[in-house]
């Protein structure tokens, strides 16, 4: 077991006001050099918005999920709805958020490392209303374990078709041997 | 590499559906800044004063300003200009929201429109890919329901949409362009929409805006941030509560609207209800905000909540913004749940909310007055509330006496004849003002009403107090952290100017302190619509973060242009005596340049000219205030004034002259 320091965003979602300031500053932030130009579009938070059913919801980039997810869920909260997509932090082959719009290549919310380091991410910062709260939280991790060749094709596979899925076809294949 | 601008326009042949994309010549951002400056050459160019506004060769111009898309906050304005159907003069008309900067990052600075289209269409801008693309699926449709119906055609939630209603179809003179939580009013320019049969401009982007010195750009918007910050927390002490932090008036924020309601007129700006705020009505109408607001939001990279989705009982939900909260309310003399409500069916078609409610108010009044009659008004219920919603539908669909009203109160009025020019009582330059009477004249305003020609007075009012502090030390402490201010003389004034007395109004501040003191609000807000700044953090409040002395900063980082504040205001100047060239080609003359005549009971003719006489000196212009020769060669623009010279305009009898021998003749 080894201890590391999780870095977290919280999402107050009543709090936000839409401006989307965060994908701005964020944008800015990864250019190259830095600052040197904004577009939304290569933010790695975004803001889900829909002001007549009273949506407004940023949600900042993930892991890459290299495959569709099985779920088209709808979710109803607070009498708004949303679909299962509104909260998912990945980028994946199915949308084009929080890919790069020239190369496609995912997008990952990196908490803004910068050295020296940032007090928060700079969304954080620039997000007057609150709507995103920066916490760092101390957690016991197992420690990594490498997985063989064939885990992480078996991994992949899992993340594709669901685990479940993997097994049942994994007895399935054993059954007719 | 261009900076902060993309350096592109998007030019659309409607009558042909010929579109192409044109690089624009930097030289013209460094004279104009880009917005409102570029739209105004580009006008002056373009359309001779010959041109009708519903003509096919009558340009509508959709531009970003020069910051929009930049970390430059709360700068996100869309600057619509054409020449306007109710004023017949160059107009100019804004809205906040998120279109600009979507375009900007698209790859355009502006969209302009010519000709017209034989059917209804919208545009469909997507980066490279732009198309006219077939709306008649959309005809009749609401103007917030149109840019839904956009979205989910396109599927692309991230699309932004201008659309225009019903209004905008059928050429209503005050109809509006509408887009997120937020509107082109004034000056009928979705009535130019409509008649080039241009439904919406959808727009989608995903490219790079790119800024000349990053770095420190990004201080200078961090120590705006950062001044936000504090302003919010340190309101102006004894100011009333929607005027006294930033932003627009904030009047989704504050439900105490005593100061609205017993100072503006209600119904069709007649009547000021002295004593009207009391604690039920208070109550009534926090309550009412209470119950349909679902929350407050804000336009593109902005933190001031000055807009709110409203849902008035079995409508749907729409964005309001600011003053419209209480112009239905005022002009039908209900309350703010029968505003509120019929705000939103407004809205949808797409109308304006200052002009609207005055010209129901007005039709109104003729009936009362017997110059209409009840046979011009068949099937309208007898409810207050019900001829409100009649006449509304009526106005947007141009049916029987609404097809008159719908050309607002100065042209109905025309038309109606038999008095009731009497009756359209509260306009400048044939426009419907804020129904904001007063008891004596007020210089400051005198000359902004005066010589305005965005046409509203509230989008050139500005940093200056709008009334004098009550003490000494207050005074004093306002002015002890003035960081905004351009000199000292105006500090002066400030602490010097007092409620009564010698330096009271109207002889104080005194026309040469105000000519100062309007010229720096007019330039504040000639630099924030060129650059697409909302005047809620610049020209409008008190103690704003962007302002004169950090502002030449600000547009050199982004932009590149070597800038200070002496290059600045010479920029703005240039414009601002373009915008004028425009309408003083189209005809305007000291002559248009007066508020209405009721407008301060007590008057003071005297003063009022020596006013007008010293500002048009201090801004270089002739007694009939046309820009001189001088003035515009100072300014570069020598083609305005050979222009002027070519059409006579120089060598006419003054418009003063004529009026002084006509009052000698009687």
């Amino acid at each position: 077991m080894g201890k590391k320091i999780v870095k977290t965003i919280k999402v107050d979602a009543d709090k936000c006001n839409g401006c989307r300031a965060c994908e701005v500053i964020c944008a800015a932030f990864h250019a190259t050099p830095k600052y040197s130009s904004v577009n939304p579009a290569r933010s790695r938070i975004q803001v889900v918005r829909d002001p007549i059913k009273d949506i407004f919801l940023p949600v900042y980039a993930g892991e890459l999920a290299a495959a569709e997810c099985m779920g088209r869920n709808i979710y109803i909260l607070d009498g708004r709805e949303y679909e299962e997509c509104a909260f998912c932090r990945a980028s994946c082959p199915s949308r084009d958020l929080f890919k790069e719009p020239d190369s496609g290549l995912p997008l990952k919310c990196d908490m803004c490392e910068d050295d020296p380091p940032q007090k928060e991410p700079l969304c954080v910062q620039w997000c007057l209303e609150e709507a995103l709260i920066y916490e760092e939280r101390e957690e016991e991790v197992e420690e990594e374990v490498n997985l063989s060749d064939m885990e992480t094709g078996l991994q992949s596979l899992a993340d594709k078709y669901g685990l479940q899925n993997l097994v049942d076809t994994i007895v399935r294949m054993a059954q007719k041997d | 590499m261009r900076y902060a601008e993309t350096g592109y326009n998007l030019e659309v042949d409607l009558t042909r559906g010929n579109i192409e994309v044109v690089q624009t010549d930097p030289r013209d951002t460094e004279l104009y800044l880009g917005g409102l400056g570029t739209n105004a050459k580009i006008i002056w160019d373009r359309v001779p004063p010959e041109v009708e506004p519903f003509s096919p060769d009558n340009l509508l111009i959709f531009s970003a300003g020069l910051l929009c898309g930049t970390p430059a906050t709360g700068c996100n304005r869309t600057i619509v200009t054409s020449i306007s159907p109710q004023t017949r003069l160059f107009a100019y008309s804004m809205m906040g929201g998120f279109w600009a900067p979507e375009l900007k990052y698209a790859g355009y600075d502006k969209v302009i429109l010519r000709g017209k289209s034989p059917n209804l269409v919208y545009l469909w801008i997507n980066n490279d890919k732009v198309e006219i693309r077939d709306a008649s699926h959309l005809k009749g449709k609401g103007a917030v329901e149109t840019q839904d119906l956009i979205r989910q055609e396109l599927n692309e939630p991230k699309a932004q949409v201008a659309a225009i209603g019903l209004a905008g179809e059928n050429r209503v003179y005050f109809a509006s362009i509408e887009q997120g939580r937020s509107s082109c009013s004034r000056q009928g320019l979705g009535a130019v929409m409509g008649d080039k049969n241009v439904k919406a401009i959808a727009v989608r982007g995903t490219r790079d805006i790119n800024i000349a010195r990053p770095a420190e750009m990004i201080g200078l918007i961090n120590e705006v941030l950062e001044y936000i910050k504090w302003r919010n927390e340190n309101p102006i002490p004894n100011y009333m509560p929607i005027l006294a932090g930033l932003g627009s008036p904030q009047e989704m924020k504050h439900d105490d609207e005593k100061w609205h309601t017993e100072n503006f007129s209600w119904g069709n700006a007649r009547e000021r209800r002295r004593g009207f705020w009391n604690e039920e009505i208070a109550k009534d109408w926090k309550e009412t905000m209470a119950t349909m607001q679902r929350r407050t939001i804000s336009c593109y990279n902005c933190p001031m909540r000055c807009g709110a989705t409203i849902s008035p009982p079995g409508k749907s939900t729409y964005m309001m913004k600011c003053f419209s909260k209480l112009t239905y309310t005022m002009a039908a003399y209900l309350d703010l749940e029968f505003g509120l409500g019929i705000a939103q069916s407004a809205t949808e078609y797409g109308v304006d909310g200052y002009s609207c409610p005055q010209v129901m108010a007005f039709a109104l009044e003729l009936l009362e007055a017997g110059i209409l009659t009840d046979n011009d008004f068949p099937g309208m219920p007898s409810d207050n509330e019900g001829r409100f919603y009649w006449l509304l539908d009526r106005i947007v669909r141009r049916e029987g006496i609404g097809d008159i009203l719908a050309n607002g109160t100065y042209w109905a009025a025309q038309k109606i004849g038999n008095g009731a020019e009497e009756f359209a009582h509260n306009n400048i330059k044939k426009h419907e003002q804020l129904p904001l009477k007063l008891g004596k004249l007020d210089p400051i305003y005198y000359l902004m009403y005066c010589t305005n020609e965005k046409i509203t007075i509230t989008q050139i009012e500005g940093n200056f107090p709008q009334a004098p502090f009550m003490t000494r030390e207050e005074r004093e402490a306002f002015v002890s952290n003035w960081i905004q201010v351009p000199n000292e003389r105006i500090k002066q004034v400030v602490l010097e100017w007092e409620p009564r007395g010698e330096k009271s109004a109207p002889y104080f501040p005194t026309p040469d302190m105000c000519c100062e003191i309007v010229d720096w609000m007019e330039r504040m807000h000639y630099i924030d619509d060129a650059l697409g700044m909302c005047a809620g953090l610049s020209a409008f409040p008190l103690k704003p973060p962007y302002h004169i002395h950090n502002y030449p900063k600000i547009i050199s980082a982004a932009s590149g242009i070597e800038m200070d504040e002496e290059v600045l205001t010479q920029a703005t100047k240039r414009y601002r005596n373009l915008v004028r060239a425009n309408n003083i080609i189209r005809g305007m003359r000291r002559k248009d340049e007066v508020p209405p005549e009721d407008h301060w009971k007590k008057r003071f003719p005297e003063l009022e000219k020596e006013l007008l006489d010293k500002y048009y000196k201090f801004k270089g212009w002739n007694n009939d205030g046309v820009p001189t020769k001088e003035t515009l060669h100072d300014l570069g623009l020598d083609y305005v004034a050979e222009e002027f010279e070519k059409r006579g305009i120089y060598s006419e009898t003054p418009s003063y002259e004529i009026l002084a021998e006509k009052e000698k003749e009687v």
